[in-house]
């Protein structure tokens, strides 16, 4: 009788594989795959009578000129950068927000929660589980400008003496104000749970050291804790990033209106009109993807380069 | 600096009246219960939970008003469930059906592929395997209208005699977009199991398949169920894959509130948005405690709303 360890090992070599193999099949044709059709579409042809779009699946007959026009547009100023930019400052401004008030309420639950911790923890990671869809309508609601049936906001604002009439938060100069609050009250969540882990694995011995060897409240803070939990900044700030920069329905809902555009509105609107302008849909969407991928790449390398350094 | 800080303090304290003294100790030693820190949190807190709060509180909401509750009545919730209320709005009931629909067929579907995903890229250690990890990665981290604009694309150009836009095609793309959720949570889970009791069930002459079945799935099954529940939450929740891959007759819940939130409507869309979210939450409240019983019964020290903190990282 053979040894079954023998048998055992020789059997688990493709063994294993094979659970795998059905999920890797499925992200290679559902989520690698469709890269590809992106990049067919934005270097295909458009049907010249019925307007469609014609992929070119073969790399090598790939046409440039659409992506060409796109990318023109993006660097001479045409509406297309207006777009970018307006999407960076939206994301630039939500993030700092988020920042600056996520980080004492993270600081706050890792070393203070106490008894409450896990209280604060459900309440805290609730809204992560509650759609962001109706979220945004809780604050369409609040910020309901209607004359006959203002909104919990206006209601205040227009009781107290400074305000005549219900405030349209949705256009004129606070629309962009009040598409970045739909940014930072839907993305703040994701924010403060990573900085959070970050937070609660510091070590209080390093923090007791830094009290014992005469360090400040104010310099232990900034010498010692804002250092250690700067990986969890990082990490925070990308995960509520990437979805950000593919955002488009917080102005939509938020707003609506055409100043509050972002280039996740451009993107979503191409791709599914009817009037042949998948090709620049597309190039766009490549265009994002490989600036988000740059995004990306920065916080792997900088999290590879903090643990080295944690090592040595 | 160091000598006069401490010097400073003793200084301070030893001359300052008591409620000075009690101050500056609060100030300085960072041990105790900083007030401010304390207001804060729990305003963020009442910010965040507060306004969907209200919107619930609309839900119940006896006149038409979105903004101004005016007494309580379940009348929006007869709108969405008896036809023959006044209120009754069938699109209510249908997108209602499309989003339990799709997260009820996505949920299986999604946990057998994660959970064998999981188990074979922690077991295997061949060529291959760094490649598979990374290609599981990518799916947390890519942008949701990336991915539904690349799905929309294959579905309209490529697969477009196989599969239709529509609830097939919602369901393939939310598998996709869940799978790697599934694995995250199974993983964790098997690392913290070890391979030590499969290896012993068999030396002693189990085959993989038996060890699998008879040893590792039991183990795992807390981590199975949780994720699957998990896989629900995050579905019913879904709005950018859900709304690419529809053309018509596939509306979800979050689709519906996304054309109607900016309209004059009724507490109507409040109903059926609270229904949603009693249903997504319920999800979660049982993966919360399925592992929670685990790690009761398994001693671990954390709690599970704390596993639940860092299930994102």
């Amino acid at each position: 009788m053979p040894t079954p360890t023998g048998d055992v090992v020789g059997q688990r070599r493709w063994y294993y594989p094979l659970m795998a193999f059905p999920g890797i099949a499925w992200l290679l044709v559902l989520f690698i795959l469709p890269f590809f059709a992106i990049a067919a579409v934005a270097f295909g042809q458009l049907d010249p009578i019925f307007n469609a779009s014609v992929p070119t699946w073969n790399p090598l007959e790939w046409d440039f000129t659409a992506f060409g026009q796109v990318v023109d547009e993006l660097v001479s100023g045409g509406p297309a950068q207006l777009l970018f930019v307006r999407t960076l400052i939206y994301v630039g401004i939500a993030v700092s927000l988020c920042i600056a008030i996520g980080y004492p309420v993270a600081y706050y639950v890792a070393r203070h929660g106490g008894r409450s911790k896990v209280l604060l923890l459900t309440l805290m990671i609730a809204p992560f589980w509650m759609s962001y869809l109706m979220r945004m309508l809780a604050w369409v609601n609040l910020l309901n400008d209607r004359p006959d049936d203002p909104g919990l906001v206006n209601a205040i604002l227009v009781a107290t003496p400074f305000f005549d009439a219900p405030v349209n938060w949705a256009a004129g100069e606070t629309a962009h104000m009040t598409v970045i609050l739909g940014l930072v009250y839907g993305y703040i969540p994701f924010f403060i749970l990573p900085l959070y882990a970050a937070l609660d694995r510091i070590d209080r011995s390093q923090l007791e050291a830094a009290r014992d060897l005469g360090g400040r409240p104010g310099s232990t803070f900034w010498r010692v804790t804002l250092p250690l939990s700067r990986q969890g900044i990082l990490a925070g700030t990308v995960i509520i990033m990437l979805p950000m920069f593919g955002d488009y329905y917080t102005p939509d809902l938020m707003s609506a209106q055409n100043k509050t555009r972002i280039i996740g509105n451009q993107i979503s609107e191409y791709i599914r009109s009817s009037a042949g302008r998948a090709p620049q849909g597309a190039s766009l969407t490549l265009l994002l993807s490989a600036f988000v991928g740059v995004l990306m790449i920065y916080y792997l390398v900088s999290v590879a380069r903090a643990s080295k350094e944690a090592r040595r | 600096m160091t000598a006069t800080t401490s010097s400073d303090i003793a200084t301070l304290e030893r001359s300052t009246p008591k409620t000075i003294g009690g101050m500056r100790r609060f100030v300085s030693n960072p041990w105790g219960r900083p007030r401010f820190l304390a207001g804060f949190t729990w305003l963020y807190i009442v910010w965040s939970i507060a306004p969907v709060v209200i919107a619930v509180q609309i839900s119940f909401n006896a006149g038409r008003s979105r903004s101004v509750f005016q007494g309580f009545s379940l009348q929006w919730y007869e709108g969405i469930f008896d036809p023959t209320s006044v209120n009754y709005d069938a699109s209510l009931l249908s997108a209602l059906f499309q989003s339990l629909r799709l997260s009820l067929i996505t949920m299986p579907i999604a946990t057998i592929l994660g959970v064998g995903l999981a188990i074979g890229l922690a077991r295997w250690r061949g060529r291959g395997s760094g490649a598979a990890n990374t290609l599981m990665l990518f799916p947390l981290v890519t942008p949701e209208l990336v991915m539904g604009t690349g799905l929309f694309l294959i579905f309209v150009n490529l697969f477009d005699a196989l599969v239709k836009l529509g609830t097939t095609a919602q369901i393939l793309g939310l598998v996709t977009f869940s799978i790697s959720y599934v694995v995250i949570v199974t993983r964790g889970r098997l690392f913290a199991i070890g391979r030590d009791l499969e290896e012993a069930a068999m030396d002693l002459g189990a085959s993989p398949a038996g060890a699998l079945r008879r040893v590792l799935l039991p183990l795992l099954a807390p981590a199975i169920f949780s994720s699957a529940f998990i896989v629900f939450a995050i579905t019913i929740d879904d709005f950018v894959i859900s709304q690419f891959l529809c053309i018509a007759d596939c509306t979800t819940i979050p689709m519906k509130i996304y054309a109607a939130a900016r309209n004059a409507g009724n507490p109507g869309l409040n109903a059926i948005a609270t229904i949603m979210l009693f249903t997504s939450l319920f999800a979660v409240a049982c993966a919360v405690l399925i592992l929670r019983r685990y790690n009761r019964r398994h001693g671990s020290s954390s709690s599970a709303v704390e596993d639940f903190a860092r299930l994102e990282i």
